[in-house]
């Protein structure tokens, strides 16, 4: 097939089925010099993102939304073609927008009518009564399939936030279609193989799950048909391979765009398309038809489509997810299976958009890192971290033996095989909260309602170590129990009424699921459980005898100084749980995985659980992720992040989130030293088995001047990295942007 | 067994000599200058946490995976010369290890008599690096700023110098104390004598420590002084480093 779109390419494997990571380990170039080949923007670009930046500005004094569709629901072919601005359409080498203006939200109702309803509201949109009425009586929607079947417990657990997050009013995502197969194949062979993939389906065997799956396949040849009919609106014809390098980017867009025109999943990945592409732009430069700084255009341009996804959110939503993440996440370098590293020139060329066209939170530019990489490549990422701050680094060493070399990053932190896998996410359990039920009995204190069972409370004078545990470990089988149910019950509905058919559609038919849970106020319990065991704590009871608070006598070791004792409570935590996560059943012979990963919402799920033991204030945010506590590290950066460093990857398979901030005057004197060590911390912890590491560099004053003057032209695009992904600080709540600078000022120190 | 006294330990030390560093920073210190940012470590005999060689390295080698090919372990304080004995232990201690050695002193210890000079060779022996700190380069100057005399800090590093040992001069820049172009060419003059200053920095007075003299309830002089401006930073940095070019 298609003797032109793959002249030169070598191999053999990927020609006869489709075999992505087989076509790039035949064909990439890896790249072990330096930045100095990068060429700046085209003045095309410039013109695009200075008007893109116009309308972003536009959208933010609009309160955030720019503009909201109430009449069209969002397919793959709802709208005709869409530009940054139609006057400067020839200007766009990339194209494709999901509605058919530049950043007007689309309407989007099968997660949820109310919600979709309510998202256009909060901008001040009516939907059209008729969608409503559609969604309402004639459709039902996942959410309402959701609530239907939800028991009285789960709803109970649900408003009591013990387990929050859940993917019940909207698109679960985090499913990465291999959008590099519609460059690689071009659609009409992928039609091909699914409907093979059909046509051997089940066998004429009606049981459930071929029934299903029947009807999946004929959803994702739909969807397929419709790729190829989106793309005919810009003029292109995606039915063949692309030929050449501009075709290979905008063939994998357009792939994306499918997905992000029919799903507002919470997390719609990009995927590892970096090292893919320049195979196809390695190519258009031997063979002379392009220059490096055309190449680096269709790269900006890339992006510049990538900085512009959005989608309707209601307000709780994004008190859970501040500052409008998308997570177009997109990956980069990585080691091989053969002993390669895979970085190459359009690693350095993404890298550089953020310089082109200043710091961005999207895409989620992730380094897989190693201490095997380049040291070219390490000093330049390095070096756009401290600049940018827009970066995450995830370690390949522990990913590669468990998820191969062609894996992405699904979400925020999460490794999935690149068109082999798809993943059942939800939410997560509040484990600090957890804790306070086993003392108080199943009782919330804040509400005084008996959510959790009814197991004997404490009623000591002073918490003993064994008996916490004996009651934590009981509510802890009761709570993961019913946290499972919730999610098995929820991607039921979601395949049900919600199916993702456009990233499905590119991903294997015999796919390998995994059912990702997740862990909230993880440092605060393990300090909690250190305060009970190695100090004394006495647990003051209110009115009605429920514990609100405690009293804390005497030192005790806490998570994020390096001491063994804290971190091995951390251990036995992470350990405890996703065992009792594997103990129970899971929807589709899923593999169950756990994060320890909060995104922002550290801050709502700590405003929902009163006073720990460890001295966290009631009502006050958690640390994200595996973050130790605020202010519980005393011993600098690295013994922090050796206690991080400990817990082990293969018990939270679906990611350790650690953030940092560094003041870059605690980095070094000159930008030299800063880069130099900067990138020998990223070794030194990731050679010791960590998973992820965030890193932001600047001062504290930056932060506060940023709260009080937001309107100041250097803060427009001024990005931190927060638990999980990047966000524009003016973007966030003021109550997140203070957690931000409380967090951040001890470590800046 | 010798111990040390210690007031505490940084395990990322970015900017105590090359590399990532695992610092410790050591009880004790004679000088008073106005502008010290750690009085907490002056009291030479309480104070800080009695602790071994061993146990030091050990919680230092927690962090060799950070280091690199440059990295180690710097000593700092208070002054880390104070306590030769255990210094002398701990480095030959370190050297055995593979352990990359740093000193960053004022050098007010210092003394050619014996046995001070006999363990201070010693001690230059297992020390790759010494970071020094030339506080003010006029005698009376000097005591006036650190309320000792200067003379045997600069013989210091006239030793360094004649046994070639690899030395960083640090010059804190103090508005109205020592950030005068006079006293700066008198410093770079001095500098340009040595034949073993790798690095000279420039470090601009900051206020970061005055909290720790209103809680030790010590009075602070320089309350009205305000760090120096980037101009004159780079002033300075031009005058000094001329000195090494």
């Amino acid at each position: 097939m298609s003797n032109n779109a793959w002249r030169g390419f070598k191999g053999r494997v990927w020609k006869e089925d489709v075999n992505v990571r087989d076509f790039i380990q035949s064909n990439y170039t890896p790249y072990d010099g330096d930045e100095s080949f990068l060429e700046g923007p085209t003045e095309a670009t410039d013109k695009l993102w200075g008007r893109l930046q116009e309308l972003q500005k536009e959208e933010r004094a609009r309160g955030g939304v720019l503009e909201c569709e109430t009449e069209v629901v969002s397919r793959m072919n709802a709208y005709g073609p869409g530009y940054i601005d139609e006057s400067m359409k020839d200007l766009e080498k990339i194209v494709g927008l999901q509605t058919d203006k530049p950043l007007k939200r689309a309407f989007m109702p099968y997660g949820g009518i109310k919600m979709a309803e309510q998202a256009a509201a909060t901008y001040g949109y009516t939907v059209n009564p008729e969608l409503v009425k559609i969604f309402t009586q004639y459709h039902k929607t996942h959410n309402q399939a959701v609530f239907d079947a939800y028991t009285p417990e789960m709803k109970l657990a649900r408003h009591s936030h013990i387990i929050t997050g859940l993917p019940d009013t909207y698109g679960r995502g985090r499913i990465v279609g291999d959008y590099r197969r519609v460059a690689l194949y071009g659609i009409d062979y992928l039609i091909e193989k699914k409907e093979n993939d059909l046509a051997h389906c089940g066998g004429g065997n009606m049981i459930d799950k071929f029934i299903r799956l029947r009807e999946e396949i004929a959803e994702q040849l739909r969807a397929l048909r419709g790729m190829r009919k989106m793309a005919r609106i810009y003029g292109y014809d995606i039915s063949r391979p692309a030929e050449n390098a501009q075709e290979a980017v905008q063939w994998v867009y357009f792939g994306y765009l499918a997905a992000i025109k029919t799903q507002n999943g919470a997390a719609m990945s990009v995927g590892r398309i970096s090292t893919f592409l320049d195979i196809y732009i390695q190519r258009d430069l031997e063979e002379g038809t392009i220059t490096e700084k055309e190449a680096q255009e269709l790269i900006d341009h890339m992006v510049m489509k990538f900085r512009m996804v959005k989608f309707a959110r209601i307000p709780s939503y994004n008190a859970l997810f501040s500052g409008d993440p998308v997570w177009a996440t997109l990956e980069m370098a990585g080691i091989g299976v053969d002993g390669r590293h895979m970085v190459t020139k359009n690693d350095f060329r993404f890298l550089h958009t953020l310089e082109d066209m200043g710091p961005s939170p999207e895409p989620n530019l992730t380094v897989l890192y190693s201490s095997r990489l380049p040291e070219n490549f390490k000093k330049y990422t390095a070096k756009i971290s401290i600049n940018t701050s827009s970066i995450q680094y995830e370690n390949d060493c522990v990913m590669r033996p468990v998820w191969g070399d062609d894996y992405s990053i699904c979400c925020c932190v999460s490794a999935t095989q690149t068109g082999k896998e798809m993943q059942f996410f939800g939410a997560r359990a509040n484990l600090a909260k957890c804790l306070l039920y086993a003392l108080n009995g199943g009782i919330d204190a804040k509400s005084k309602e008996q959510i959790g069972p009814k197991y004997l409370p404490f009623t000591g004078d002073i918490l003993t170590y064994d008996e916490v545990i004996e009651k934590f470990d009981a509510m802890m089988d009761w709570l993961v129990e019913l946290y499972v149910n919730t999610l098995n019950l929820i991607h039921y509905m979601h395949d049900k009424y919600y199916y993702e058919a456009a990233e499905m559609a590119l991903i294997d038919t015999d796919v390998r699921r995994t059912f990702a849970t997740g862990i909230a106020g993880f440092s605060h319990v393990v300090d909690s459980l250190c305060a009970i065991k190695y100090a004394t704590v006495k647990p003051i009871r209110d009115e009605d005898g429920l514990i609100v608070d405690f009293e804390t006598e005497g030192d005790f070791p806490r998570y994020g100084n390096d001491d063994d004792r804290a971190d091995e409570i951390a251990i036995w935590l992470l350990k405890t749980f996703i065992n009792k996560v594997k103990g129970c059943h899971t929807y589709r012979d899923s593999e169950p995985t756990t994060s320890i990963l909060t995104i922002t919402s550290n801050v709502v799920y700590g405003k929902a659980t009163g006073a720990t033991p460890d001295g966290r204030k009631a009502f006050t945010p958690f640390a994200p992720g595996a973050n130790p506590a605020y202010g519980a590290e005393k011993n600098g950066l690295l013994a922090s992040l050796n206690s991080v460093a400990k817990l082990p990857y293969e018990y939270a398979l679906d990611g350790i989130s650690n953030t940092q901030t560094i003041s870059p005057d605690a980095l070094g004197h000159t930008e030299e030293e800063r880069v130099n060590n900067l990138w020998h911390v990223l070794d030194g912890y990731f050679d010791k088995g960590a998973h992820h590491l965030n890193v932001n560099v600047f001062g504290i004053d930056k932060l506060k001047d940023c709260m009080e003057h937001p309107e100041k032209p250097e803060y427009a695009n001024f990005t931190i990295r927060v638990s999980g992904y990047a966000v524009k600080f003016i973007d966030l709540t003021p109550e997140q942007q203070l957690d931000v600078i409380a967090r951040s000022a001890h470590e800046c120190m | 067994m010798l111990l040390g006294r210690i007031h505490s330990t940084e395990s990322f030390g970015s900017v105590d000599g090359p590399g990532v560093r695992f610092v410790i920073f050591m009880q004790g210190c004679r000088l008073r200058c106005r502008y010290c940012h750690n009085p907490d470590t002056w009291k030479t005999d309480e104070g800080g946490k009695m602790q071994s060689a061993d146990e030091l390295l050990d919680a230092a080698e927690r962090y060799r995976g950070y280091w690199g090919s440059e990295g180690g372990i710097t000593m700092s304080g208070g002054e880390p010369l104070l306590q030769i004995d255990f210094l002398l232990d701990l480095f030959r201690k370190a050297k055995q290890r593979d352990v990359n050695t740093c000193i960053d002193t004022a050098g007010q210890p210092f003394t050619r008599e014996e046995p001070y000079f006999s363990k201070f060779r010693e001690l230059c022996g297992v020390t790759d690096l010494f970071i020094a700190d030339i506080k003010h380069i006029d005698p009376q100057r000097h005591i006036e700023l650190t309320g000792k005399d200067n003379g045997n800090i600069l013989d210091m590093l006239r030793f360094l110098s004649d046994i070639g040992k690899p030395v960083w001069i640090r010059h804190v820049l103090v508005p109205g104390i020592t950030d005068d172009d006079g006293f700066l060419r008198r410093t770079a003059e001095f500098i340009q004598t040595l034949g073993n200053v790798r690095k000279v920095e420039v470090l601009p007075y900051h206020s970061f420590g005055i909290y720790k003299w209103e809680m030790l309830g010590i009075p602070y002089s320089l309350r009205d002084t305000q760090p120096p401006d980037k101009d004159r930073v780079a002033n300075a940095q031009r005058i000094l480093r001329s000195a090494i070019e």
